[in-house]
């Protein structure tokens, strides 16, 4: 390629030259790998190698499991300069009703109140197959709402992270679902393969994989990237903005249903209170990982990356002693330092 | 007036016209846009269609490209009476269009851009579920911007890292790689520095080599007369004269869109 350059015209040389001192695109996830890297240093240095050692990482792997699954659908969802608020309220639902789908199959009442569950090969994979049904439909109507009404997604999002919240609360009576066969958990939610890798890690890894090759090789991230970058040009050259839009909300919801399997494997019920802040925060690593709000821009890797950072934060602050209220503190000024070098990025961008 | 234009033209090339819209009328509500208008693209000419704004030139275009149906009147392409039912079916018949607004989405590189709706899938089962052949698209990318010497440092980096100009080269070049009739760009100088506008007006000039004509939409007179074989002037929705830049002036073509001058192609 350099032989061809020879020739490029003088101004245009200079003017690369110029635009040179602007941020190149890749800045935001160098940026965030090195303070990742220096977390993970300066808590080694702090704690000594038990930081690094493989059951601490893959401690903090499965605690970051269920959000980094809604990050990777959220990844999708933003780069098309959208956004989906509900994914919280959705992983509730979902594993709501997967909770509620396998009690009332894995036994009578009787039964499962006394923790006895005949049914449950029938009762857990029908109640998993319903959780991620939930998902998927409350993408796909999200998904509806923003291309057949063409209504705002943040408004249409945050209308749905209510509705489904609220679903979710009445059929669970408001409170954590109790009698879950404790087989999800143990084959599931605490099990490890190899006798080292948890099983919600490895669906994460699974998801996180074909989401990597699916956003780099595919046509379908191709068109994801281009309708964020200029929803007009899209069109203009034939692609189905609105039915590719659906499929991306669709596979946020699916992820958001997913991950609530996963919740519920883990902890064994349906907890309908602790995933209020799920959505911010799920959004808030995916832009520290340099996902562009405007559309257009990031990757999956940044996305694992941002989602690790306020994991890895937490875990070192708590094993050293300091209060992990700072995590939300520092959490907040990485998120603000993000936005602004996309802004500073953008705007270069749009001066030349 | 406006529709005798069409008779006095047919004194250029002795080629068939590629694409002829005849007896175009147009209204939106009360507000007539576009009044029996005759236009033709012969294959090899850069034909200019200019007005002032308001002219109706975006209309027109939209009306060819299949974005908009006129009330009445005929399209004919390539000898045959055609209704293009949207503007993918146009492109898919090989009118391509270059939108002034630089329709091309910043943040993908030049092959993206390039291939933008048409990527080439790999075969096999991964091409079925949808890998892309980057390589493939690549080389043809590099070699499509070679033709054209549309300078792109690396093809694999975001539009967004290039000048306007550069921009534009990868829409235009993208407009000639699937055109295979007519291309027509909209304005595609308006947005543009001034050594990018003389790429772009080069680029114009080497896809007339290729014998693919070219519908050049512009109101800078400058532009026009340095590549325009013919010049069309569209004033309140009416072609109502046709000029020939070796023969008019700048002045002539300003008076023809502001209306005060009204000829056959006769210009004193």
């Amino acid at each position: 390629m350099t032989e061809k350059n020879d020739n490029v015209q003088g101004e245009e040389v200079a003017e690369e030259k110029q635009r040179g001192l602007a941020l190149p695109s890749s800045i935001n996830s160098a940026l965030i790998f090195l303070i990742l890297a220096g977390l993970i240093i300066v808590f080694t240095a702090l704690e000594g190698r038990s930081f690094l050692d493989v059951g601490n990482f893959l401690s903090i792997a499965v605690d970051a499991s269920e959000l980094l699954l809604m990050a990777v659908g959220l990844t999708f969802v933003i780069i098309t300069a959208g956004i989906d608020l509900s994914v919280g309220s959705v992983l509730v639902l979902s594993s709501v009703v997967a909770a509620k789908t396998m009690v009332a199959l894995s036994g009578t009442p009787a039964e499962v109140q006394s923790y006895q569950f005949p049914n449950q090969s029938v009762g857990i994979p029908v109640g998993i197959a319903a959780g991620l049904l939930v998902g998927l439909v409350a993408g796909v109507i999200n998904g509806l709402l923003v291309t057949k009404l063409k209504l705002q997604p943040f408004i249409v999002t945050l209308g749905t992270l209510g509705i489904a919240l609220g679903a979710a609360q009445i059929l669970s009576g408001g409170t954590n679902v109790p009698y879950v066969p404790t087989a999800i958990q143990s084959q599931i939610g605490t099990r490890q393969l190899f006798g080292f890798l948890p099983v919600p890690v490895l669906i994460t890894l699974v998801v996180v994989i074909i989401a990597v090759l699916s956003l780099s090789y595919t046509r379908f991230g191709r068109y994801t990237y281009a309708i964020g970058s200029n929803v007009e040009a899209a069109r203009r050259v034939g692609i189905n903005v609105d039915r590719h839009l659906l499929k991306v909300y669709a596979l946020s919801g699916f992820l958001a249903g997913l991950a609530g399997i996963v919740d519920l494997a883990r902890f064994n019920t349906a907890s309908v209170g602790a995933h209020d802040s799920d959505n911010l925060a799920a959004i808030s690593a995916v832009v520290i990982g340099g996902t562009s709000l405007f559309g257009g821009l990031g990757t999956i890797v940044g996305s694992v990356v941002g989602t690790f950072i306020p994991a890895v934060l937490r875990n070192g602050f708590v094993q050293q002693g300091v209060q992990p209220f700072w995590q939300q503190v520092a959490i907040g000024i990485v998120l603000i330092l993000a936005v602004f070098v996309d802004q500073r990025r953008r705007s270069a961008e749009e001066r030349m | 007036m406006g529709n005798s234009s069409s008779s006095s033209v047919e004194t250029g090339g002795g080629a068939e016209p590629v694409l002829v819209a005849r007896g175009i009328n147009k209204s939106f509500g009360a507000v007539r846009v576009l009044c029996n208008v005759n236009f033709e693209v012969r294959p090899g000419e850069i034909v200019a269609l200019i007005g002032d704004n308001g002219a109706g030139k975006s209309t027109l275009i939209n009306i060819l490209t299949g974005v908009l149906h006129p009330d009445s009147g005929e399209i004919i392409f390539e000898g045959e009476r055609v209704r293009f039912s949207s503007p993918h079916e146009a492109r898919e018949r090989g009118i391509e269009t270059v939108y002034q607004d630089l329709a091309v989405a910043p943040q993908l590189d030049a092959v993206a851009n390039i291939f933008l709706g048409r990527e080439y899938r790999r075969s096999g089962v991964m091409g079925r579920l949808g890998f892309l052949d980057h390589g493939r698209m690549s080389r043809e990318t590099d070699e499509q911007l070679e033709d054209l010497s549309v300078k792109i440092k690396d093809v694999r980096k975001p539009l967004s890292t290039f000048s306007g100009g550069q921009r534009q080269g990868v829409a235009v070049a993208r407009a000639v790689m699937w055109a295979s009739k007519v291309v027509i760009m909209d304005e595609p100088t308006a947005a543009l520095g001034v050594a990018q506008v003389g790429m772009v007006l080069d680029l114009i000039r080497k896809v007339r080599q290729t014998g693919i004509p070219v519908v050049f939409i512009s109101h800078n007179m400058p532009h026009v007369f340095e590549v325009a074989d013919r010049i069309s002037v569209l004033h309140l929705g009416e072609v109502i004269t046709e000029l020939d830049p070796k023969k008019a002036t700048t002045e002539d073509a300003v008076a023809a869109m502001t209306g005060s001058l009204r000829t056959n192609g006769e210009v004193a």
